[in-house]
């Protein structure tokens, strides 16, 4: 085998308050699928960014094929042919995907041949299953093929070990799939693939071994797959196997009392075409209604629209029997909903500001946080404090910088925030998306207290297990109608499989 | 290997180190200047003398200069509370103009009337700040419901201001006897505030460093500089809270198109004492620089006007000693590019040397 692809040792790294890494070793093979398995918080993209050359180390020593080298920037990465594909993609939205690829390349001709070139793109995506269209501009493509865009565009540029951090978390089942086939093609060809995951069945579906960080340091080294077992791999993930079981017990039964009503309502999307067709459906006091859908079914509208950030363009809505269709965002957090919106560093949280002005987002209006127009600091710190403190944010200050924050703990900084609204009506959508596992056993606890405290939660969530697990009832969305509503009891996974799908009526017949 | 240098990305650097690396970088624009007038022949030390003595040299010098920042803070200030909310207003000089205007437009009703001056100069203040607010008015309302583009809005905007006063001190309000020069009636003293000292320093003075204070404390301890730093960050976010995103975005321009007015009206009863058609030297432009400089931080633009006064006048200074003022400006630009180039480089990124 000769030396391996990649060998690090003693990583250290740190970051104003937080120590992201710690005497890190990490050793990965050509032509291997290689699992970085970890928490939210463990160091695992710390570790692939100090790899690709964005970070430098504090400490430590990286070699590629037995060479020692130090990388000062990305291209220098590329350039040793390392190469990483972000949670966040950096593509150009306005060009074509050809052109995405061309502005990775090194050498391009002055005067392109561009018909030469996107037959090689083509062919390239052919060879690795990631079909895409080379002659499309990005915006048009939809998150998936987004992504094969990026790991083309990585491979483009001479790409030997790639890195993939949680590609899964943006994809269907279907695509992600894909992906999995042409991870194991790439390392078939000999190259590396490392894929940063903390979902242990897609490690277990592709990776050759894996190696678990935590806390910032190395836990496992590559453990080959096949010597261990799922529930091996979480004890190390998390340190502590108890905190998987998930109970239920205490559920209270849901009231009759209405909390939201939803009538015939319709609204449309960005681009204007229809998103939601009357939609009717409504969630009681001490309810967890679960929408089960494939994304872009209209999930994103309906979250907006109920929460006052998109007007509905017919139907009615009503809180607790009072209509609030002409209520604004504002007024509707006033009347005590709450919204855990998708893109939380997006839409949620500000990550330039510190963790105190985020906290009092919904409340620097009014006393007792503002006394007229003027802000009160030291209730605003308090107030902080007691969040932080509350919902067991450890590490953070109210005057940390909020983007500086791991993702776990952004996602209880912001739920958190909703949660002192105390709230009546929750809106969550994807609430655990990208969250380990300790961090989503805390969310769903806490989105069933507040059912439990007679909260009615509207739970949009991709991911259907979390659905069939919180849910009492199941709203299945499809093309912006809903097309069958089931309780809990009856819930199985095919039926609401087929509904997403689109068959309802196989699905009723299946009933 | 060969030896390499590279520039690396720094995730913050803690304000000790970032006036170190500003008053390093000046130091080095003063040594790349100083170079450049030793190499055309003159005394480098002669000219940095002059600079120095011309500046801070002495009671006069320090008027002056003080004098010379008082536009440029008070803009500058104004200017900072658009950046802060993402929004590039560069209609400063216009709105510096339409301030100087409004401000006229008062003295001219008050001034022959002999209203007493604690009147007639708050209510000059106040038609400077609705004139400046009233200027930012049109570009802020394209921008926050239309989308339109307010660099380039304001930018011909200020055009617009200079030729409109022009307009007005060539036709109606040019003064019957000012021997058909294009300059309004000299304002009376009640219409004019008070000299401070040997030089052209007035107690107008006290306005930028009140409005510093004030702003400072707007921007940190009330629910409007909140939602100016929530709505400046991410707009979006902004939205979710409930925040009206078009709004605050039309109150920061005002207030900024206000400040830049107030400094007009401050400019004209503070020492031009008249209305005419070349009343501001850029200064709504340099202001730019400087609230970029300062970090749009209100009393770092109090701090970093004072220093571009004292390079005005530190110029006029040079061409005394017998330089040419081309070299002076020279001197100025390499201080400058110094300090926006290289120092605005190494606050972001370090240099390594590796083998």
């Amino acid at each position: 085998m000769g030396a391996p692809a990649i060998q690090m040792t003693g990583i250290d790294k740190a970051f104003p308050g937080v120590v992201a890494n710690r005497g890190v070793d990490f050793e990965a093979r050509w032509g291997e699928v290689h699992a970085l398995l970890g928490e939210n918080g463990a160091g695992k993209t710390t570790l692939m960014s100090i790899l690709a050359g964005l970070y430098r180390p504090d400490a430590g020593q990286i070699a590629i094929d037995g060479q020692p080298v130090t990388f000062h920037s990305p291209r220098d990465a590329i350039r040793h042919g390392v190469g990483m594909v972000y949670q966040h993609y950096r593509l150009v939205a306005s060009q074509t995907v050809a052109e995405n690829l061309l502005l990775g390349l090194p050498g391009v001709p002055f005067r392109l041949r561009a018909g030469t070139f996107i037959r090689q793109a083509r062919e390239l995506g052919e060879r690795y299953h990631l079909r895409v269209d080379p002659s499309r501009p990005v915006w048009q493509l939809s998150v998936g093929e987004q992504q094969r865009v990026e790991i083309l565009k990585t491979l483009q540029r001479g790409a030997r070990i790639l890195i993939l951090d949680e590609p899964t978390a943006v994809l269907t089942p279907q695509e992600s799939e894909d992906l999995m086939r042409t991870l194991r093609q790439i390392a078939f060809e000999g190259r590396t693939v490392i894929l940063i995951s903390h979902k242990l069945e897609e490690v277990r579906s592709v990776a050759h071994r894996v190696s678990v960080l935590r806390g910032g340091a190395t836990v496992a080294s590559g453990l080959p797959i096949g010597e261990v077992t799922t529930r091996q791999l979480a004890t190390l993930m998390v340190g502590d196997s108890n905190s998987l079981v998930s109970t239920d017990d205490t559920h209270v039964p849901a009231g009759e009392e209405i909390r939201l009503q939803l009538q015939d309502v319709s609204a449309i999307d960005d681009r204007g075409l229809p998103a939601l067709k009357s939609v009717s459906l409504t969630v009681h006091v001490g309810e967890i209604l679960g929408i089960a859908g494939v994304a872009g079914n209209g999930q994103h509208e309906l979250a907006q629209v109920v929460a006052g950030l998109r007007g509905a363009t017919g139907g009615r809505l009503m809180l607790d029997g009072r209509d609030i269709t002409a209520c604004t965002a504002r007024e509707r957090t006033r009347r005590g909903v709450a919204h855990i919106p998708e893109d939380r560093m997006g839409e949620g949280l500000v990550g330039n500001l510190p963790v105190a002005d985020n906290a009092i987002l919904h409340f620097y209006d009014r006393p007792p946080i503002a006394n007229g127009p003027l802000l009160l600091p030291r209730r605003i710190w308090q107030f902080t404090l007691s969040l932080l403190d509350r919902f067991q944010i450890h590490g953070a200050r109210p005057d940390s910088i909020t983007r500086l924050l791991s993702g776990g703990q952004l996602q209880r900084l912001l739920l958190a925030r909703e949660m002192a609204l105390e709230p009546r009506l929750i809106v969550a959508v994807h609430p655990t998306r990208g969250l380990d596992v300790a961090a989503t056993q805390q969310v769903q606890d806490w989105l069933r207290s507040a059912r439990d405290d007679s909260a009615g939660v509207l739970l949009i969530s991709e991911d259907l297990d979390e659905v069939l697990q919180l849910s009492d009832r199941i709203a299945v969305l499809y093309e912006g109608q809903i097309v069958g509503i089931v309780s809990r009891e009856q819930a199985d996974r095919s039926t609401i499989g087929l509904m997403m799908a689109g068959s309802h009526k196989a699905a009723v017949e299946a009933a | 290997m060969a030896l390499s240098i590279r520039l690396e990305r720094r995730v913050g650097l803690p304000l000790p180190q970032r006036v170190f690396v500003l008053a390093l970088a000046v130091l080095l624009g003063a040594l790349a200047g100083g170079l450049l007038v030793q190499l055309s022949g003159y005394s480098a030390v002669a000219a940095f003398s002059a600079i120095l003595d011309g500046s801070f040299g002495g009671s006069y010098p320090v008027s002056q200069t003080l004098a010379a920042a008082i536009p440029l803070a008070t803009i500058g200030l104004g200017t900072a509370v658009a950046f802060r909310v993402q929004l590039w207003n560069i209609g400063g000089e216009g709105q510096f103009y339409m301030g100087a205007f409004g401000a006229t437009g008062v003295e001219l009703i008050g001034g022959p009337a002999g209203w007493p001056a604690i009147i007639l100069l708050p209510v000059m203040l106040i038609a400077g700040f609705l004139a400046g607010a009233a200027w930012a008015l049109l570009p802020g309302w394209l921008r926050a419901w239309h989308g339109v583009n307010e660099i380039i809005t304001t930018l011909m905007l200020n055009y617009v201001a200079i030729l409109w006063v022009n307009y007005l001190v060539y036709g109606p309000w040019k003064d019957p006897q000012g021997h058909n020069f294009p300059f309004s009636p000299r304002y009376p003293d009640n219409a004019t505030f008070a000299r401070i000292g040997d030089g052209q320093l007035h107690s107008g003075v006290f306005i930028p460093v009140v409005a510093a204070v004030v702003l400072l404390f707007v921007l940190a301890r009330t629910r409007w500089g909140y939602e100016l730093r929530v709505v400046g960050e991410n707009a979006e976010a902004a939205r979710y809270a409930g925040m009206d995103v078009r709004r605050t975005m039309l109150s920061a321009m005002l207030v900024s198109g206000g400040m830049a007015g107030i400094a007009g009206m401050v400019q004209v009863s503070g020492i031009i004492h008249l209305l005419n058609g070349q009343l501001s030297s850029n200064y709504g432009y340099t202001a730019i620089i400087i609230a970029w400089l300062a970090r749009l931080h209100p009393l770092a633009i109090l701090l970093v006007s004072v220093l571009f006064g004292a390079l005005v006048n530190g110029g006029y200074a040079v061409s005394q000693e017998g330089i040419p003022q081309a070299l002076g400006a020279v001197l100025q630009g390499m201080i400058l590019f110094f300090v926006l180039g290289v120092g605005d480089v190494f606050t972001r990124y370090r240099l390594r040397v590796t083998t």
